[in-house]
């Protein structure tokens, strides 16, 4: 990257710097602000040389000094700890733009410059919201703190774990395999015929992006209120976009490639185990990339038309109700994670399945 | 169209296999009846009162069909007095019974645009901000690195758990109605459009960007005239999933506090064990995402064409 924003970065030092001082010397602070500005911009015009060398030190000053003003305050005593709660964002936020500056190297050097500002921003997001919702005295029923939620988390592990496997083994995992493994078949059928394809494709495309979500009251009823009906969402939710993304994989071989199988006189067996499946690859993986937040989420949302009394869409709902957001916070947090790891999950073998793609090469 | 006759067979093979599946699903329930009875009943008596039970287990396609016509300008929506009044359906009887049928609280109409209201809100609140942050996040590196990944994780979480959480909380702090919903719809629709506005906005290639620098544009021209035009192939993309999920998110969001909507007729139809009126708000729900979807779709078509874009 070019683009050096010098005279930005020195103003969000300068700042940080000030927001911290204000916070010391509160009382002062609009004036030593308007001060540290002025004097952050004629600093800026005049070293914009190399500032990250003591730009970030500077940032990490500024934060210091803001959250030493915090410490030993319980309850925020005005204009000065709102300087310091702005101090430590925009020295956050310097910090991120010295290290968004470097290009990343290869190795652990790299990966870790790379994952450094999603966690400051994660971080200071966090911080932010504890710090805000304590000094505000916002109450535990429309906002709890991430301590709490993070306590409850602990304490509640037997909870969340009951539901975990109630929701994601039973209901998830089982929809999630029947519904693409019958998408999968299905699609070698379809792609037999020609006619198939060329009416199933558009109403299975169709289908997709319909709220198949609403077929849940329907499925509870026929299926009853434990895992299969949550199941069967699952399965109706998946299907149509595995289905198409599976069909389009199958004619992703060229007519050469196809050929020469013909030249080796390999029948449509042959020709589907060695040439096409692979070929096929990286739209099956899509396709299971897609379905796997898909499940997650048709599990939990059918849940809310009904369910035994365990299930991440239970809890949440009935917790609700019972304004123990705590819990509520939890069992999100627990399906975030869930859902990014289940995805992670297919994007990792993706990674070993199709190495040979172009998309997967490092650039 | 040449695929027309395909997907039309398609569609009626379907629709088939749900007659077929008419008959063993409902049946049970006619021989119970006809066992309470004391009588026999013959497979030509079963198949005739499976297609047109009161509560079926599976209601047959035509009974989908009466229904949606009772819920919006049949009796069962504009109330029996208004019905008779209105019996020979002609022009002025039509526009009455759709008038009714507007505010009834029995009526797909209502619900329908209960639901569409909030979701066309939260969309244009979700997509506006949405293109905001792509913009920010395409001019400051410190967004990208510290913003970015978070919206890409946001992808694969089920994000859609935040709603009751939302919608119970809004409505005691007293924020109830459309709004709440919206917020729904507004983030469901939010990530996509993120995602998908800054690919496109980093679409145009050093080529491109190059000869912008010999014309010695600016910022604002560059933006204006190379990054924007090429990014609305992947802004209409990313367009056409959000307004889907918008509209999942404020179905959804009207689970927990039932005000009206087709999430409520869903719910309200599933306690009561009314399965056509689950059907018809499904059916509903289902006419609503396709027109919205195609709205989006025939812009986009219109769009791309004028800007000589389409394929």
């Amino acid at each position: 990257m070019t683009e050096h924003r010098e005279p930005f970065t020195l103003f969000l030092a300068g700042l940080t710097v000030i927001m911290g001082i204000g916070a010391i010397l509160s009382g002062f602070e609009l004036a030593l602000v308007t001060l540290g500005l002025v004097v952050a911009g004629l600093g800026a015009s005049w070293a914009s040389k190399r500032p990250v060398y003591w730009g970030a030190p500077l940032g990490v000053a500024g934060i210091i000094l803001s959250l030493m003003r915090m410490i030993g305050y319980a309850n925020p005593d005005g204009a000065g700890f709102w300087f310091a709660v702005v101090g430590v964002w925009v020295g956050a936020w310097l910090l991120v733009t010295l290290l968004a500056r470097f290009d990343a190297p290869a190795g652990a050097l790299g990966l870790a410059l790379k994952l450094a500002p999603p966690v400051i921003f994660g971080v200071t997001l966090l911080w932010l919201w504890q710090t805000a919702v304590t000094a505000l005295q916002v109450p535990s029923v429309i906002l709890p703190v991430p301590t709490e939620i993070g306590a409850r988390l602990v304490s509640s592990t037997d909870v969340l774990l009951t539901d975990l496997v109630q929701t994601f083994v039973r209901g998830t995992l089982s929809g999630f395999a029947i519904g693409c493994g019958a998408a999968i078949l299905f699609a070698l059928v379809v792609d037999r015929y020609a006619f198939l394809r060329r009416g199933l494709l558009p109403v299975g495309n169709f289908l997709a992006a319909l709220p198949i979500i609403g077929t849940a009251p329907i499925f509870v009823m026929w299926f009853g209120f434990d895992w299969p009906s949550k199941a069967a969402v699952v399965v109706a939710m998946v299907f149509f976009p595995m289905l198409v993304n599976t069909v389009q994989g199958l004619t992703a071989t060229s007519a050469m490639q196809r050929d020469l199988m013909h030249t080796y006189s390999a029948g449509w067996w042959q020709t589907l185990v060695t040439l096409r499946l692979p070929a096929a690859m990286p739209f099956v993986f899509n396709g299971l990339k897609i379905c796997a937040t898909l499940a997650l989420i048709g599990a939990i949302v059918a849940e809310f038309f009904g369910s035994p009394t365990r299930g991440m869409g239970f809890r949440i709902s009935t917790e609700v109700g019972r304004l123990q957001l705590d819990m509520v916070w939890a069992e999100i947090a627990v399906a975030a994670l869930l859902g990014s790891a289940f995805y992670g999950f297919w994007a990792l073998l993706e990674r070993r399945v199709t190495f040979w793609h172009p998309s997967q090469r490092s650039s | 169209m040449k695929n027309a006759f395909p997907i039309l067979t398609v569609v009626a093979v379907l629709l088939a296999l749900w007659y077929i599946a008419v008959v063993p699903m409902n049946a049970t329930w006619e021989r119970d009846q006809a066992a309470m009875r004391g009588e026999e009943i013959s497979f030509g008596q079963i198949l005739t009162a499976t297609m047109n039970q009161d509560r079926p287990v599976l209601p047959a396609p035509h009974q989908v069909l009466i229904g949606m016509y009772q819920q919006t300008l049949g009796c069962e929506a504009v109330g029996r007095r208004v019905c008779r009044a209105t019996t020979p359906l002609n022009l002025e009887n039509f526009l009455t019974r759709l008038n009714e049928t507007r505010t009834s609280v029995r009526s797909l109409i209502y619900h329908g645009w209960v639901t569409l209201s909030a979701t066309m809100l939260g969309f244009v609140i979700g997509t506006g901000a949405g293109i905001l942050l792509a913009i920010g996040i395409v001019y400051n590196r410190a967004m990208d690195a510290s913003v970015m990944p978070w919206a890409i994780v946001s992808q694969t979480i089920p994000i859609i758990a935040l709603a009751p959480m939302i919608i119970v909380v809004l409505n005691s702090v007293g924020v109830s109605g459309m709004v709440p919903k919206a917020i729904i719809a507004a983030y469901l629709s939010f990530f996509p459009v993120v995602v998908g506005m800054v690919k496109g906005l980093r679409a145009p290639d050093a080529m491109q960007m190059d000869l912008m620098k010999t014309y010695s544009a600016g910022g604002g021209a560059v933006f204006a005239k190379l990054r924007l035009p090429t990014s609305m192939p992947y802004l209409f993309a990313s367009l056409k999933v959000g307004i889907a999920a918008a509209l999942v998110g404020t179905i959804v969001g009207e689970l927990p506090v039932q005000q009206g909507g087709l999430g409520v007729r869903l719910l309200s139809g599933s306690y009561y064990g009314q399965t056509v009126q689950i059907w018809a708000a499904l059916f509903a729900a289902a006419i609503l995402a396709a027109g919205l979807v195609g709205i989006v779709a025939m812009i986009e078509r219109r769009t791309l064409k004028r800007m000589g874009m389409a394929t």
